[in-house]
This record gives structure tokens, sequence and C-alpha cells, in this order.
């Protein structure tokens, strides 16, 4: 199983002003919704946490993975799963290919991997996708893409930025359940960055509220 | 009218291409009646195919511009992968932009002056660390594997490289792309190359092309830091194609085509390179392999930009340390006096080439500037974008190497009698300030919104009001900027002055190089200062022309 992911006493200043703070622990499958209007410095939680913080706003405070602190490895060592509002699949990759960009290394054998990729997208109703070019998907289908590419990367957690705002609302309640069921079901701790109301109840876990 | 522009900026373009091409055809075959050659035959190939030491000077050209195109590139590649969002990054983008306005010529006695034996770094080292009290009788300029020119070569090529690279990263989304490769785990080089890297090579492959037919064909830059025993193939063509001797002009021909193929097997050569690393790159996408010899990377690239960038400016100011030198001896590391005789005694012969300089390029600018903008106003009033293709033909007198259509040229101007002429030479270099003018301008001019044009036509001005009261001073600091690069690649032209010009018309670059064979470096100095002097006013006198519409690209300066 995986380890809690923990903010701990985390709060974030810009030019001296306080900004936001979060200091709590989210449980291996577990959501946590971080909830306010725009422009309040939810994404600035999230972008600490993988490291992509603006030089101008300063950060204290740790986050952990279990015991392992985040907040002094490069980004790249953070292995922290990110989804934004755009699925942001590689233009220049095939879907496969995306997929196989996220398998760690570790995972050695070309006729492996290439197995590992067909049953990602087996396990989002998209077998035999491999070689299509992403710009050629449907929305929802970029969608689920994106979702296995993080999750094949096996990340320490997920950290969700609206992920589902640009999703038109039929197809927003699905791929919501869908990312919530796979990350219980690997056990994963999530952050879950939004200003919808439906995104903090679909994820049925606390809610943390910012005015 | 309008619609014509877009043809006759080709037509100047490409005809003297294709003229020239055509023109140093025929006496390659030995048909030139007025030279005496009437029959067509391979003699002339054959004769030069005989010359000594000619497929030493081959292999010269060929070694050396590949290994300086294929250094700049990976120097900008790796660098920009490595530090892009840094600091350091930013600053050495304001050093390198205003770097690829020195002329090939300078750049090369500003790093003759300070590697050669006698030169600054020399003096800097002697004698306490070398014991020298005299230069060390060693062949660092001109040695005979062409390293020193390949490395002036390089350094001059970076900031091209570079700009065009800076150029085309905004399409790659290069901070999104980057933060999802590090969530991945994909370390800093290995997420730029992978995610960034495939998508604007495309945009930047032409202007490598480019760089690849210059450093094969190069002359000026050759002439100053190049091999001697024997020079590269280009050197060689020019000595013979200047000779008395008209006969000469037969085997200088063939081996003009000879260079053409030359430089196009060096494109092939790094299209077949390119294909590999495609191939290698789908491999490792698919191993998922994280890092990319990262410290390594990041020290190489990061030491040599810094290298390329100090070793350019300080030869740069060598030049103009030079220029006012008392008596400088060696290992004394700075003069003992200054003095200004070199330029009191110098300077009416420079205001000279200087006057004849601006009286070629002033008429070329202006006339480019206005094929170009009545070109793309007709693009805009058409409303339909130009096709890729396009952007072939824009590269094509670049891509052709100098030296296989600038022979034939001569020949057609000696025949319609205008050879040696201002105007000869300002249509030569039309050839060459025509497609910079056209890459300079097009992309602010489209990137305009369109909508106050449609709103100006709205408001019931005509097509040409819009135009002159709209588009043109909505994009006039870019016709400024476009303007002031026109004027550089005008002044830096060699091989197009000198023989077009029959050796007749000097300009600051062909009297600077006609200089580097002599061993006067106070003159020197003066020539090659003013041949980067010159672009640095007209780059100065654009950048006072205030611009409305100040929409800069930002989006890859915030990162991670």
């Amino acid at each position: 199983m995986t380890d809690a992911l923990i903010f701990d006493k985390v709060a974030i200043t810009l030019a001296g002003r306080d900004l936001i703070s979060l200091d709590r622990a989210i449980a291996p499958g577990e959501v946590l919704t971080v909830m306010g209007p725009s422009g309040i410095g939810k994404s600035t939680l999230l972008a600490h946490a993988a490291g992509f913080l603006d030089p101008a706003f300063t950060a204290g405070g740790r986050v952990l993975s279990g015991d392992t602190d985040l907040t002094s490895l490069p980004p790249y060592r953070r292995r922290l799963g990110l989804l934004f509002q755009d699925p942001l699949l590689f233009p220049h990759m095939s879907v496969g290919e995306n997929i196989a960009f996220a398998l760690p290394p570790a995972l050695h054998g070309r006729a492996k991997r290439r197995q590992a990729v067909a049953a990602a997208l087996a396990d989002v109703d998209l077998a035999g996708f491999e070689a299509r070019d992403p710009a050629t998907l449907s929305g929802g289908q970029k969608a689920r893409v994106a979702l296995m590419r993080v999750l094949e990367s096996q990340p320490r957690a997920l950290l969700l930025d609206e992920p589902f705002s640009r999703l038109d609302a039929a197809l927003r309640d699905q791929i919501r359940q869908l990312v919530f069921a796979k990350a219980r079901e690997r056990g994963l701790p999530v952050l879950l960055v939004t200003h919808d109301r439906a995104d903090a109840d679909a994820a049925g876990g606390p809610v943390v509220e910012y005015a | 009218m309008l619609r014509l522009a877009p043809l006759l900026a080709l037509a100047l373009m490409l005809g003297p291409v294709a003229a020239g091409l055509f023109g140093t055809l025929l006496p390659a075959v030995g048909y030139v009646p007025a030279l005496g050659g009437e029959t067509v035959s391979l003699a002339p190939l054959r004769m030069f195919l005989a010359q000594p030491g000619i497929g030493l000077s081959a292999a010269l050209s060929l070694g050396t511009g590949l290994a300086a195109t294929l250094g700049a590139f990976a120097a900008v590649v790796l660098f920009t992968a490595a530090f892009e969002g840094t600091r350091f990054f930013r600053a050495m983008r304001r050093l390198l932009s205003p770097l690829m306005a020195v002329p090939h010529a300078a750049a090369a006695f500003g790093l003759a002056f300070l590697i050669t034996p006698s030169g600054f770094v020399m003096r800097l080292l002697s004698p306490w660390a070398t014991g020298f009290q005299r230069p060390p009788d060693v062949l660092i300029v001109g040695d005979p594997l062409g390293l020193t020119m390949t490395l002036g070569l390089m350094a001059k090529e970076v900031p091209f490289l570079f700009l065009m690279l800076l150029a085309a990263l905004p399409q790659a989304d290069p901070v999104r792309s980057r933060r999802v490769a590090a969530s991945l785990g994909y370390a800093p080089v290995a997420a730029w190359l992978t995610t960034v890297l495939p998508r604007i090579y495309p945009q930047i492959r032409l202007p490598v092309f480019a760089v690849l037919a210059y450093a094969t064909s190069v002359v000026d830059v050759a002439l100053i830091l190049g091999p001697t025993t024997p020079p590269p193939l280009a050197v060689r063509l020019t000595a013979w194609m200047n000779d008395p001797d008209l006969s000469l002009r037969f085997m200088a021909s063939a081996g003009a085509l000879v260079q053409l193929g030359l430089s196009l097997f060096a494109i092939a050569v790094w299209i077949v390179g390119e294909r590999l690393a495609v191939k290698l790159g789908r491999r490792w996408i698919e191993s998922g392999r994280r890092s990319a010899a990262e410290h390594l990377a990041t020290a190489l690239s990061g030491s040599a930009m810094a290298l390329l960038a100090a070793a350019m400016l300080s030869g740069l100011a060598l030049l103009a340390l030079w220029s006012v030198a008392g008596p400088w001896r060696f290992p004394d590391t700075f003069p003992l006096s200054f003095t200004l005789r070199a330029w009191t005694m110098h300077g009416y012969a420079a205001v000279d080439a200087i006057a004849t300089t601006i009286a070629i390029a002033l008429p070329v600018i202006a006339v480019a500037i206005a094929l170009v903008l009545a070109s793309l106003e007709n693009e805009t009033r058409e409303g339909r974008a130009r096709p890729r293709r396009s952007l072939l033909l824009l590269y094509l007198p670049l891509i052709v190497p100098q030296i296989a259509f600038v022979f034939g040229l001569q020949v057609l101007f000696l025949m319609a009698g205008l050879h040696d002429t201002l105007l000869a030479v300002a249509l030569g270099h039309m050839v060459f300030v025509l497609p910079y003018v056209f890459l300079a301008l097009s992309d602010p001019w489209r990137a305009v919104d369109p909508r106050y044009g449609h709103m100006a036509g709205a408001l019931g001005a005509s097509p040409a009001r819009t135009f002159w009261r709209v588009r043109l001073p909505l994009a006039r600091k870019a016709v400024a900027t476009a303007a002031a690069l026109g004027f550089a690649v005008s002044v830096a032209q060699y091989l197009p002055t000198l023989l077009i010009g029959g050796g007749r018309v000097s300009t600051v670059t062909t009297e600077a190089v006609a200089l580097a064979a002599g061993g006067n470096r106070q003159l020197v100095g003066i020539y090659a200062l003013l041949q980067m002097l010159l672009p640095f006013a007209a780059f100065l006198l654009a950048a006072a022309v205030p611009s409305v519409a100040h929409r800069r690209r930002r989006e890859n300066e915030t990162t991670a």
C-alpha cells in the first residue's frame, strides 16, 4: 500500500501577505478537496507540493509522503501524479507512446512494456488505441488516456487541479467517477483543487474551504 | 499591383539563384564562347579534379562545416534543455541576441586576436605561467585540421540558432510540457529532449540547413581562421575566380558545382542523422528512461555556451582595443599607450568604405521592406495564410551555397555590361536581404489582431487607408527591426560584394577581409570594428522606434 500525503504546516505567502495554509494528512485512498473561488491561491498549494511554485511566492512547512520529505527533492523525484484542466497528451507521441513514456523504466523488455500499455488502455475501454494520434481522440478519451498515463507512472499521490472543469456536463460526471474509483483502487491519497461544489460532493472525502 | 509583389519578391530572390546556377553551369562544361570555350566538355571538371590536394580541401569543407553545425546545434539544444527558465538562461539570452548582428568576419577577427600565439590569452598567461618572452611558434589560427575555423563558425552560429530556437519555443508549450514530464519522473534534460525538442525541431530545421550550407562553403571566416595548406574548397574557388588568368574560371565553375554537391551532401548526411535520432528517440520514449546524463549535459552545455559567448565578446572588445593601440609588444597584456593615429591615417579610406557600404545597403533594404510589406498586405487582403512550402522557397537562397551561383551571376552581369557596378552588387545583396527581412517581418505582421483591420474597414476606411493608418503603424517596430536586420545582412556580405563587384566595390567587409593576410592589427581592428558598429547603429535606431502593441512572449520565462 501507499503512504499518506502529509501537508505539514504548509503556509504560502506572497510579498509578505499570507495567502493560504494547509496542515493535515491525506490517507491512502482518501480524497481531500480544497475549495474556494478562483484567485485565492488554491493552486499554489498544489504547485508547492509538485515543486513548481513560482519564485514570487514563499512557502513554509513540508510536504511528506509517509516519512519522505518531498519538499527537499527536485520535482522529478517527487513522483506526484498531476492532472490539469487540459489532458496535455504529448502531440508528437502516439497514444501508446504517451503511456509507455510514463511506465517506470524498471519494467524491462519491449514486449512486457507493450503489454503493460495494452492493459492500461483496456482498463479504460480504449483497447487497441496504441497507434492513434492523440489529436484524433474525443475529449473523454483524452481524459482517460491522461488518467492512465499518470497512474502508470506509479505516483505516490494524485494532485488534481480542476481536472474536470473543461469537460462537458455529461462527461464530467463519468470521468470524475472513474478518477476517484481508480485512485481508491490503487490506494492513492488525492488532493483535489476545485471551485465546483459537485466535485467535492462526488469526491466524498473531507473538504477544506477557503473564502 | 499588390498581387504582383510576392511574385516580384520571389523573382528577385530566386531569379538570381537560378540564373547564377545556370551561369555557373555553362563555364563548368566548357561553354563560354567569349572566353574561347565553344565545345561542351568535361575538361574543366577534369582539370579541377587534377588540382593538388583538392580532395583534402573538399574534406576540410565538409568536416569543418558539419562539425561546426553539429557543435553549435548541440550546444544550443542541450543548453536550453538544461537551463531554460533559469536566470543564467535569461542572461545568456540577453547577451547572445545582439551578437547575431555581428558579421562573421568581425567575429572571426576577434577570435583570432584572442587566441593566436601572440593573442590576448597568451599575453595574459605570459611570461609568468608559460615562460614565453616571444609568441610560441605554434599554428593555432590556420591549423591544418581547421579546428580554430570550426570553433569560429560555431561561435558565430550559436547566437543565430539560439534565436531561432527561442522563436519556436512557445509553440511547444514548454512550461507545462516539462511539468507533466517532471511529474512523471523525468529529470530536466531528459524531459526537455523528449517532450519539447521533437515539437520545435521542425521549425528550426531550415535554419539548421542554412547554417550547414553556409559553414561548408564559407570564404571570409576561412580566409581569417582557416588552414592554408590547402585551404577549404570555397577559398580556392574564390582565388581562381579572381585570377587574372580567365581560363581558370572554367575550372572554378566546375568546382563551384562540386561545392554545391558537397553542401547538399552535408545536408543529406544531416537528414540521415535526423532519421536516426527519430528512431532512437522513439525507442527512448518507449523505454521510459528518466534521465539523460543530466550532470554531464548541464556542465558541458553551460560551460560551452558561457565560453563561446565570452570568447565572442572579448574578441570584439579586442578589436576596439587594437584599433586605438599604440606600441603593444608581446607579452605585454595591454598596449603601452593609446593613439588615434591609425584612425586619422586611414580615416579617409574608411569613410569611403562606409559610404559605399551604406550606398548599397540603404536602397536594398528600402526595396526589400517595400516588397515584403506589399506581399504581406496582399496576403492579409486575400485572407489566406501562406502554405508551409513557401517557407522553403524563402530559405532556398540561404541553403544554396553562395559560391555556387554568385560565380554565375558574375558571368551574367559581365555579359549584361553591369559588372563592377553598385547596382549589380545591390542586386546580389537583395538575394540574401529579402529572405531575412521576410522572416523577421512576417511573424509580427501575422500576429497583429486582424480585427483592427476589420474594424477600420467597418468604419469606412479604404483598404489603402487601413494599411497606412492602421496595419503599418501597428507593425512599425517590427518594420524597423527587420530593416536593421536587412542592413546587418547587407553589411556582412563578403562573397557577393567581392565577386560581383569585381574587386572594385569596397565595403567595410571586403576591406576587412582583404586585410586578413597583412599583419596590421590596428587596421584590421578599425575595419572589423566598423563592420560591427554599422549594424549596431542600425539596431539602435530601430530600438528607438516606439512600439504600439507591445506584446512580447513571456510565457516561457516563468517556470519551475
